[in-house]
């Protein structure tokens, strides 16, 4: 593919990755939300880092089966664990990487 | 400045990763750079890199794009509590840096009040740089850097458990993450393609939703 090939397939990735993302802000933050908007948006942060999570640490991603021995999802509980007992989000990302890296180095 | 380290520690091997697929795939390194600058979603160019080199068209890559970042039409939705009667133009540029990442810290930060939008676009911002650099890095050095360095691998789900506990807040919250971490689990084995993420969402957030309101109604 030339210059102006992928020029034109990036822009139209661009532009439909970009109105998703700038249509409900622009949208909902002149509005005034109602109250059952607000608690329900409230539950989404949770939601979508849970949603996100779970098949990292439960599920085989290239066969796309369950799993629920891999390591990462041991390294997880210890990660949680460290996570609610400091409240420190360098400490956790840290901790997460050193025992990944150790369970890699001796498994 | 010092907020953001988490995910530019997170988003260097995973775009110096896509740079080396890009390359393998035939990309030159100023595409990758064209990609990360005016796309900026992480799978959604992991996607376009493997479409690529099966020969798709352009037209089955710019479906694939939009159907896989319609999660974002969510966090936008979320982010809009924080961001209400703003300027237009910085929403616009706001906007873009929109990640599953940016959103994630910017929302623990907005929520715990010692944050404001400038600091959000400066990590909105940071993020996009390095990943633009560690993409274009991987197209051109990336062979020789060996897999799984440091643990780096786990940055980003690391910062997904710690961002996890903050906003924990009250026992709907813990119930909607147990909850939508059972659906997601069983969309994701159930269902092919990436709809699990706003799928699993959707049902948690109602779920949740209906549950407070029935137990705050009966007492």
């Amino acid at each position: 593919m030339n210059f102006s090939g992928y020029l034109l397939l990036f822009l139209l990735m661009g532009l439909v990755t970009f109105v998703p993302r700038w249509l409900p802000l622009l949208y909902l933050s002149h509005k005034h939300l109602p109250q059952w908007l607000t608690d329900w948006l409230s539950f989404i942060p949770v939601a979508i880092l849970s949603s996100l999570l779970a098949p990292i640490l439960l599920a085989d991603t290239t066969t796309r089966s369950l799993n629920i021995t891999k390591p990462e999802l041991l390294i997880a509980l210890s990660t949680l664990l460290f996570a609610l007992k400091t409240k420190s989000l360098g400490g956790t990302v840290f901790v997460g990487m050193i025992l990944h890296w150790l369970l890699g180095i001796f498994f | 400045m010092a907020a953001a380290w988490p995910i530019c520690l997170g988003y260097f091997p995973v775009g110096l990763a896509l740079g080396v697929l890009a390359n393998q795939a035939g990309l030159p390194w100023w595409a990758v750079a064209l990609m990360s600058i005016l796309v900026f979603a992480g799978s959604a160019q992991f996607i376009c890199v493997v479409l690529l080199a099966s020969g798709a068209t352009i037209w089955s890559i710019v479906t694939t794009t939009l159907v896989v970042n319609l999660r974002h039409a969510l966090m936008s939705s979320a982010l809009a509590i924080y961001l209400q009667k703003t300027n237009r133009w910085f929403l616009t540029f706001f906007a873009y840096g929109i990640t599953d990442e940016s959103f994630a810290l910017n929302m623990a930060r907005f929520r715990s009040g010692d944050w404001d939008r400038w600091r959000a676009l400066v990590v909105n911002q940071l993020a996009n740089a390095v990943w633009i650099f560690s993409t274009v890095l991987g197209t051109l050095v990336g062979q020789f850097i060996p897999k799984g360095a440091f643990g780096i691998d786990y940055a980003l789900p690391g910062m997904f458990i710690c961002l996890l506990v903050f906003q924990l807040q009250s026992r709907f919250f813990i119930l909607t993450g147990i909850l939508a971490a059972f659906i997601s689990i069983l969309w994701y084995l159930l269902i092919p393609g990436d709809s699990y993420i706003i799928g699993a969402s959707i049902s948690a957030a109602t779920l949740s939703f209906l549950i407070k309101r029935y137990v705050r109604r009966k007492q």
